[in-house]
């Protein structure tokens, strides 16, 4: 009987040497003439393990990682054709891993599981059957069940996306409407939306479709960003399949409604993760924000009435409309309902995504998931939400996520990038790197984000040089205060936020001399 | 609008000298430009096809599009990932963001910049690479990463990026 083993094809899989892996097996099947099946399946998110190599047996799926390309010969020999225990890499049945086995996967429940363009794949594991219920639906039955869901926005704004998508459906029929899903991906410490696209395309697809019967649109972009050619490839490969099958085109699910689903790439610009930024760079112009009002909703793209959403809030709705809102709302705490996919990034052991009902401490995903550093060294400063959010210290790292309990101590949840620093970390040199990166990044429109920044940088180099430092600070604080208030996006009106922390929790780095770099 | 011969001359000698010819151009905005919202599209086609987005072919998409030469040039200025000269034969992209600096990012950067003997934005002399900066390649549970010709590499190191370098240059001589 043929043995299927999997081996992951997700850019992290990939960018430590799953390929070589994948072709070393092939080789010494060939050489053991092992009766042998490849597939390339997603990546489960648990990348500290990656190359995470996976055998089919008949007790379920046994995984062996991270596998390097030079220890394929020796785990052959210990008995990997036949799932066998004994290697120090064996890791016994992939689900029962303690890292998955906490977690609420609701959108991720497929990731790792399947290979990402096989339709059968993903019909078999729960595909398909939110839209088919939602096909059946009015219009307004599918908002409304999004509404009962409680899902917010989880681009970083967590603006309720069951009213969004009741005000472009309440603006009148008799005209163009568009789907624009927010693949911009620019923070540091994401990869969630990545792992949607590169691991499970068709649950963002089928959530686009669901929008666009929701508010009567039959044209659907995904503004993805040029850096992931990767999820590009399986994007389009996903949308040419599932044209083909008729779950995108002229006749969605053959009830004579239509869809029509693109991929546009950005071009290296952060900014064009601003909604407003995007609708410019889509319509083939320089990615300068518009003010609001008019929101997107009412006049969006081409002036059009639009539902703008991150990938991860599109790729909720599958699960909420085959389950019912309701089952969705079960999770959660407070007004933040459902489930967050948390990124544990930056200098950590068990580094990861990480789908929990909110309400999990920020202490039990570095701990209990995490397992502290990755250099070993004790945590100094957490940064959750972007690079536009707030350097957490470690009094704050019990607070459960939540928006609004982060809210409360001036940080926020952002799009559930958590990035982890140790004690080796110079703070004040992360306070200028937020200007720095600002000043490369605005778009040039409002004078607070795009003079202030280059300000803030030099700002912070006299402070750090000891140059009048009293007033140098005084003015630090003026200028953040200039820019939160008097910016037009949160580029600039949030780039003070990372600033501002490192003045009230690490002083003393800001204050201190730029730390030499140890090589 | 037409362009007098002797500029259309002049643009198709350019182009001659660096290797692309207007009608290549040409090509990929007819292509595309039925698109709502064609030009990043059309830009995208045409860097992937040449390399870089020539100054001379700035003018042919303006009049294909019927915009200003200088829109044109607004929007290409505008986005980091479009480059107006050509680059080496491999692109060397160093993530700069936070969850790469926690890794170690920053010396990383500071041996490839002094390894490849250029600063970002830069093309060794031999035009072997380019060097540039990149803020996330989303690979940030693996850091510090790079990517080389839009492979991502992570656990990036000095010595790891010394070895993929020199792979990278070192051509095999056959001897007859």
């Amino acid at each position: 009987m043929t043995t299927i083993i999997y081996v992951p094809c997700d850019t992290t899989a990939l960018s430590l040497g799953a390929d070589q892996v994948a072709e070393n097996i092939h080789h010494y099947a060939d050489q053991h003439s092992a009766d042998i099946r490849i597939v390339r399946n997603g990546s489960r998110g648990l990348f500290w393990l990656e190359p995470l190599v996976e055998v089919a047996t008949a007790e379920g799926r046994v995984a062996y990682g991270p596998v390097e390309p030079e220890q394929v010969a020796e785990l052959v020999a210990a008995g990997l054709f036949d799932g066998k225990p004994g290697h120090p890499l064996y890791l016994g049945s992939i689900e029962e891993h303690p890292y998955l086995k906490r977690q609420q996967r609701l959108t991720f429940s497929r990731i790792g599981i399947t290979d990402p363009l096989c339709l059968d794949d993903y019909i078999a594991h729960g595909g398909f059957v939110g839209l088919k219920k939602a096909a059946a639906l009015t219009s307004q039955g599918i908002v409304d069940e999004v509404k009962n869901s409680g899902l917010r926005g989880r681009g970083g704004a967590a603006f309720p996306a069951g009213i969004k998508w009741q005000t472009v459906l309440d603006e009148p029929q008799d005209q163009q409407k568009y789907i624009v899903c927010n693949a911009d991906e620019g923070d540091s410490g994401t990869f969630a939306d990545r792992l949607v696209m590169e691991c499970d395309p068709y649950m963002l697809i089928e959530g686009m479709v669901i929008a666009g019967l929701a508010v009567g649109a039959t044209q659907g972009y995904i503004y993805l960003r040029s850096e992931y050619l990767l999820s590009q490839q399986m994007l389009n490969a996903a949308i040419r399949r599932a044209e083909v099958a008729g779950y995108l085109g002229e006749n969605v699910c053959g009830n004579g409604r239509a869809f029509h689903l693109e991929v546009r790439l950005g071009a290296g610009a952060y900014i064009c993760g601003e909604e407003t930024a995007l609708l410019e760079s889509l319509e083939g112009k320089r990615g300068l924000v518009r003010a609001k009002p008019p929101l997107p909703a009412i006049k969006g793209l081409f002036g059009q009435p639009t539902v703008m959403n991150n990938v991860l809030s599109l790729s909720a709705v599958p699960f909420i409309m085959a389950r019912g809102g309701q089952a969705y709302a079960d999770y959660g705490m407070g007004r933040s309902l459902g489930t967050l996919a948390i990124q544990l990034a930056g200098n950590i052991k068990q580094g990861g995504l990480i789908e929990v009902a909110f309400g999990v401490t920020l202490l039990e995903i570095l701990q209990d998931f995490g397992g502290g550093t990755f250099t070993g060294r004790p945590i100094k400063a957490v940064q959750v939400g972007g690079p536009l959010m707030a350097y957490m210290p470690e009094e704050q790292w019990h607070t459960p996520m939540d928006y609004e309990a982060f809210a409360q101590l001036g940080a926020g949840i952002g799009h559930g990038g958590v990035v982890v620093f140790d004690d080796s970390v110079d703070m004040g040199e992360q306070a200028r790197f937020a200007m720095e990166f600002c000043a490369f990044e605005s778009c040039g429109k409002c004078t607070p984000c795009r003079i202030g920044s280059v300000r803030g940088v030099e700002v912070i180099d006299r402070i750090r040089a000891g140059e009048n430092r009293d007033n140098n600070l005084e003015l630090l604080e003026e200028l953040c205060e200039t820019m939160v208030d008097g910016s037009l996006c949160a580029m600039g009106g949030m780039t003070p936020y990372p600033v501002q922390s490192v003045m009230k929790y690490f002083p003393e780095d800001l204050l201190a001399s730029p730390r030499p770099l140890e090589v | 609008m037409h362009m007098s011969e002797s500029v259309d001359q002049q643009m198709v000698t350019i182009a001659a000298s660096e290797g692309w010819t207007p009608d290549m151009v040409r090509q990929e905005i007819s292509a595309l430009k039925h698109k709502p919202g064609a030009l990043l599209p059309i830009l995208h086609a045409i860097q992937d096809r040449i390399g870089y987005i020539p100054e001379a072919a700035v003018p042919i998409i303006a009049e294909e599009l019927q915009q200003t030469r200088a829109d044109i040039h607004g929007v290409i200025s505008f986005y980091h990932h479009f480059r107006n000269q050509p680059a080496g034969s491999h692109i060397v992209q160093v993530c700069r963001a936070e969850a790469c600096q926690a890794q170690g990012g920053r010396a990383l950067e500071r041996h490839i910049q002094e390894a490849l003997g250029v600063g970002y934005h830069h093309t060794t002399a031999d035009y072997e690479f380019t060097l540039e900066p990149v803020y996330c390649l989303g690979n940030c549970a693996c850091g510090p990463s790079i990517s080389i010709d839009n492979a991502v590499y992570g656990r990036m190191s000095p010595e790891k990026f010394d070895q993929l370098t020199d792979r990278l240059t070192t051509s095999i001589i056959q001897l007859k």
